[in-house]
């Protein structure tokens, strides 16, 4: 048994808990990454849990995972686990094509007796060997056993014991990756402040997993993660849905407005929700509503009342938000509708992520009906762009949509907390107290903006709606004339916009033959494997969209000097026939995905190495 | 206190040219509106009129005050996100009976339910109008129209049953000839904190000519209708001797001095019992047996929405120890990376 432990220094490691999904994988997960990040790792996590809340035990469909990829140059989750924890034969099923080769699983020893088996439809007796993990450095572990031995004096009931195992199992992996356990411990205190009974029983079992591991010096490389060097400043772990409720806080600040959510709880956007209304002690007014369509009417209402006003949603609820989305282009009101991007058409796939509701957000509504649309690329970067999104809506006075994603929404990483001096103030376009008597409510600006009068305010009464207005008089119109030429100044007001955005930035090598286009939340895969590519000495270049309706104003000038431009999503190809109809006569090569999963950072570099042998 | 400024109808009313047809009811509805906004004295910059699809939300053009005109059915939702964002605006709901209770069925019942502080003008003329006539939520089985060309095959909505069913806290009703209830009802509207329904029985000259005239017309009018006061006895009738009192669970019409009946038998109208029972029995007369009820049927106290919104945000702010994002952000959980 005396093995020598072998120790390996790696940069970064790929982690995969999966269960039941009752078995708090999630938890576990989370907490591992979380003491990561404390020991200064970056750190970038995703749950891959069940559409069914709770899934008859053991089976295939109950099976919930949650990935964690700590390390330095960490981006994505990872593709692939150095470390598989499997607490049941389907788990183990479910998860064994994660496994890296030669890669690390733990599993639970006391369920995988042959009954255990049978209920993940396993036809032989050797799991191992049927799931394909022949390769792999199994460790089993009598998990359970261990956990009711260590437990039989606490008092607890054995259900209560039992839903211990997953600390031992995250326990076992703090020792594998010298993780400390005491933070891991505190933040286990918070997690069971009202229940001191069960958070002494599960960090007992912490410490048992914790001392198995350093006692049986199981016979597989431990590891040793490098910590990334990384700004200084005080930081906290934060997932994409969370970031864009924040950064709408942090929006509402900076505009002197109180924050208004109108929504309707649809998976993988409910978080957003449910966060926004935590945070009613900040003064947000969230509220839920009887449906999606009210979710944006409300939204709409608070817009006219003088709120920064949003809704928040996913694919489903954006199709039902349509009209109502119409009626703020038409009265140019300041709405943000949040889309976090789930997998369909229909209820399709509302656990798992998918880009295919772009050409939706661009032009899912009747008549010419210009919106902003922008994406997040990163969990911490929807704080940026929520905060953006709404500038953009406030100052330009005009509906934005942010998409974001389940991938991204869900996944996680640590979040510099920022100082809010480092971002821009946010000036709503007012009516000035000069405009009173001649001003009407479609006067627009040299941008093409209208002005916002808020009720309450005395000599600007006023009438807005869904009917085309005479460009003068700010009446009903259905003159010819006058309907193209609003048509056309509500378009020109948000192609303006493009003159406030950044500019495009060209990442990778800009100097190489191929560029690799992306947007939204596939940025952490394209970047890691273009940084592959170049470090191997096969040069690509990178450019990747945040904001797409209306594009930065470089865009067509980047885009025409590659010979070659590969367009990467997670759909049929709808920005690249986005780009082609804004870059006439340009070609795009496209590289799509459309298996609700996102990319995997391996199969980005295969592809664009083939593209890159066919020059 | 703001300064108090007396106001008149003309203060409410807009420079637009009203496009309704000659003849049609919305026009003294527009007109009653805006004497009851200068009874009730809210500056025409807090109040705000809000209206979904169809002839009647046209109104808010016609208004001086703040309006919108939105999208079908959903006057209910926009007006919700309004006042939550301000309760101290004043909000009209302007729906007719498609608007409100076909399209804006779901929205209709749930702000009723919620208790927000709005206050909804449903004009009920039991007709799509600005579709050129077809059948509506409210149109009687059999109603024939370009839709049901053999009748309709379906029972209607009774506005005051949706309402009493969504537990509503107050509902009134009048016809568009009654001027004088009309005001009376939409100023108790706007008095009553929490959704206030107030039908108007409205007459379409083009689709729906008559359609309200059993009750409406002047010579039957005062028999086929009875005019609910809280705190009045129930009596009705061109000769006023004629009263409703319970027989059994049931409501009763009586003459008074026949059959031995006084004075004391009549009920006294109570708008302000919590118990709904005897409030939908008189909503649901309908001018046959028993008298159509117009005037404030129902109006009882219950939180509004908007001030439960607001308390408890200010509540919950009072509570903690961070009053900026960044102060929240920093008392979570953190580490440092130096």
């Amino acid at each position: 048994m005396a093995e020598k432990t072998k120790v390996k220094v790696l940069e970064d490691v790929v982690v995969r808990f999966s269960g039941d999904s009752g078995d708090g994988m999630q938890l576990a997960g989370n907490i591992f990454s979380n003491v990561s990040a404390g020991v200064g790792d970056e750190i970038s996590t995703f749950p891959d849990y069940p559409a069914e809340i709770r899934a008859p035990q053991g089976t295939l469909g109950g099976v919930s995972g949650f990935q964690v990829h700590i390390g330095r140059g960490v981006h994505t989750p990872g593709d692939l686990a150095d470390v598989l924890v499997a607490m049941n034969p389907a788990a183990l099923k479910t998860n064994a094509r994660y496994v890296k080769r030669g890669g690390v699983v733990i599993l639970d020893s006391d369920s995988f007796r042959a009954s255990d088996l049978e209920k993940a439809a396993f036809k032989t007796d050797d799991p191992i060997q049927e799931a394909g993990l022949s390769h792999a450095q199994v460790v089993p572990v009598p998990i359970t056993q261990m956990v009711k031995d260590s437990l039989a004096d606490s008092g607890l009931d054995n259900k209560s014991v039992v839903r211990c195992k997953n600390m031992f199992a995250l326990g076992l992996v703090c020792w594998l990756f010298e993780r400390p356990l005491e933070q891991a411990q505190h933040l286990l205190k918070n997690k069971f402040a009202k229940k001191p009974a069960i958070y002494e029983a599960n960090a007992k079992v912490m410490r048992d997993g914790y001392n198995y591991g350093n006692n049986i010096h199981a016979s597989v490389s431990t590891y040793r993660i490098e910590s990334a060097q990384v700004r200084p400043g005080i930081y906290t772990d934060v997932n994409g849905n969370t970031a864009t409720a924040w950064g709408l806080i942090a929006a509402s600040e900076k505009s002197g407005l109180p924050l208004f959510l109108g929504s309707y709880p649809i998976t993988p956007a409910t978080d957003i929700l449910h966060e926004l209304a935590k945070r009613k002690d900040l003064g947000v007014k969230a509220i839920q509503v009887e449906d999606e369509i009210a979710g944006v009417c409300t939204a709409i209402g608070a817009s006219f009342a003088g709120n920064l006003a949003v809704t928040s949603t996913s694919g489903p609820g954006l199709a039902l938000k349509s009209e109502g989305i119409g009626l703020a282009v038409m009265s140019e009101l300041p709405l943000v509708v949040i889309d976090v991007q789930r997998g369909g058409p229909s209820t399709g796939l509302p656990t798992k992520t998918e880009q295919t509701d772009l050409l939706q957000a661009l032009y899912g509504r009747n008549g010419e009906s210009p919106v902003v649309v922008v994406a997040a690329s990163t969990p911490t970067n929807c704080f940026d762009m929520a905060f953006q999104a709404a500038k953009i809506a406030l100052e330009h006075m005009t509906p934005v949509i942010l998409l974001t994603d389940g991938f991204i929404g869900n996944g996680s990483s640590a979040w510099r907390i920022p100082d809010m001096d480092e971002y821009p103030e946010i000036k709503p376009n007012y009516v000035k107290p000069e405009q009173l008597g001649a001003w009407k409510p479609y006067d627009r600006d040299e941008r093409s903006v209208r002005f916002w009068a808020k009720p309450g305010t005395e000599g600007f009464m006023h009438r807005l709606g869904g009917l085309e207005k005479d460009w003068k008089t700010s009446a009903i119109s259905t003159d010819p004339a006058n309907h193209e030429k609003m048509v056309r100044a509500r378009q020109q007001k948000v192609d303006n916009i493009a003159r406030d955005l950044p500019l495009l930035n060209v990442q990778g090598n800009p100097d190489a033959e191929l560029l690799i286009v992306g947007w939204g939340g596939t940025y952490g895969h394209l970047y890691s494997a273009v940084e592959a590519l170049n470090a191997a000495g096969k040069p690509v270049a990178f450019v990747h969209f945040n904001y797409i309706n209306p594009l930065p104003a470089n865009t067509e000038e980047i885009l025409r000097r590659y010979n070659r431009v590969v367009v990467c999503e997670l759909n049929n190809g709808q920005f690249a026939s986005y780009l082609s109809g804004k870059i006439p006569g340009k070609t795009f090569l496209r590289y799509n995905k459309v298996q609700a999963q996102p990319f995997m950072v391996s199969e980005l570099v295969e592809h664009f190495t083939k593209l890159l042998e066919e020059e | 206190m703001e300064e108090q400024k007396e106001y008149t109808a003309k203060d409410y009313k807009s420079d637009q040219y009203v496009r309704w047809c000659p003849g049609c009811g919305d026009h003294s509805i527009v007109n009653v509106l805006q004497k009851a906004m200068a009874t009730l004295g809210i500056p025409p910059h807090k109040t705000v009129v809000i209206s979904g699809i169809g002839c009647s939300s046209r109104l808010p053009y016609y208004m001086n005050t703040y309006g919108f005109h939105t999208i079908h059915g959903r006057a209910a939702a926009v007006a919700t996100g309004v006042k939550t964002a301000n309760p101290d605006l004043t909000v009209w709901q302007i729906s007719g009976d498609g608007d409100c209770l076909a399209i804006g069925g779901n929205h209709f019942i749930h702000s009723v339910r919620r208790n927000i502080d709005i206050n909804v003008v449903l004009m009920n003329n039991k007709i799509y109008g600005l579709t050129k006539g077809q059948y509506s939520p409210t149109s009687d089985r059999g109603f024939v129209t370009k839709s049901s060309p053999y009748g309709t095959v379906e029972d209607p909505f009774i506005p005051a049953e949706l309402v009493f069913g969504a537990r509503g806290t107050f509902f009134a009703r009048s016809l568009d000839v009654e001027l004088s209830v009309s005001q009376e009802v939409l100023v108790e509207a706007a008095r009553h904190k929490g959704t206030s329904v107030v039908e108007l029985l409205q007459n379409c000259v083009i689709f729906n000519n008559n359609i309200h005239s059993y009750v409406a017309d002047k010579e039957f009018r005062a028999d086929r209708t009875i005019h609910l006061r809280h705190g009045e006895k129930m009596i009705f009738g061109k000769d006023n001797n004629r009263g409703l009192v319970l027989d059994g669970y049931k409501l009763k019409a009586v003459t008074i001095g026949e059959n031995g009946v006084t004075l004391d038998d009549i009920l006294v109208h109570d708008a302000k019992s919590p118990d709904n029972f005897l409030h939908q029995s008189l909503a649901m007369m309908d001018g046959h047996d028993l008298p159509l009820a117009i005037g404030v049927i129902r109006n009882v106290d219950a939180p509004a929405y908007d001030q439960e919104v607001a308390r408890q945000v200010k509540e919950v702010t009072a509570k903690v120890p961070y009053h900026s994002l960044r102060e929240f952000l920093l008392n979570g959980e953190t580490w440092e990376v130096k």
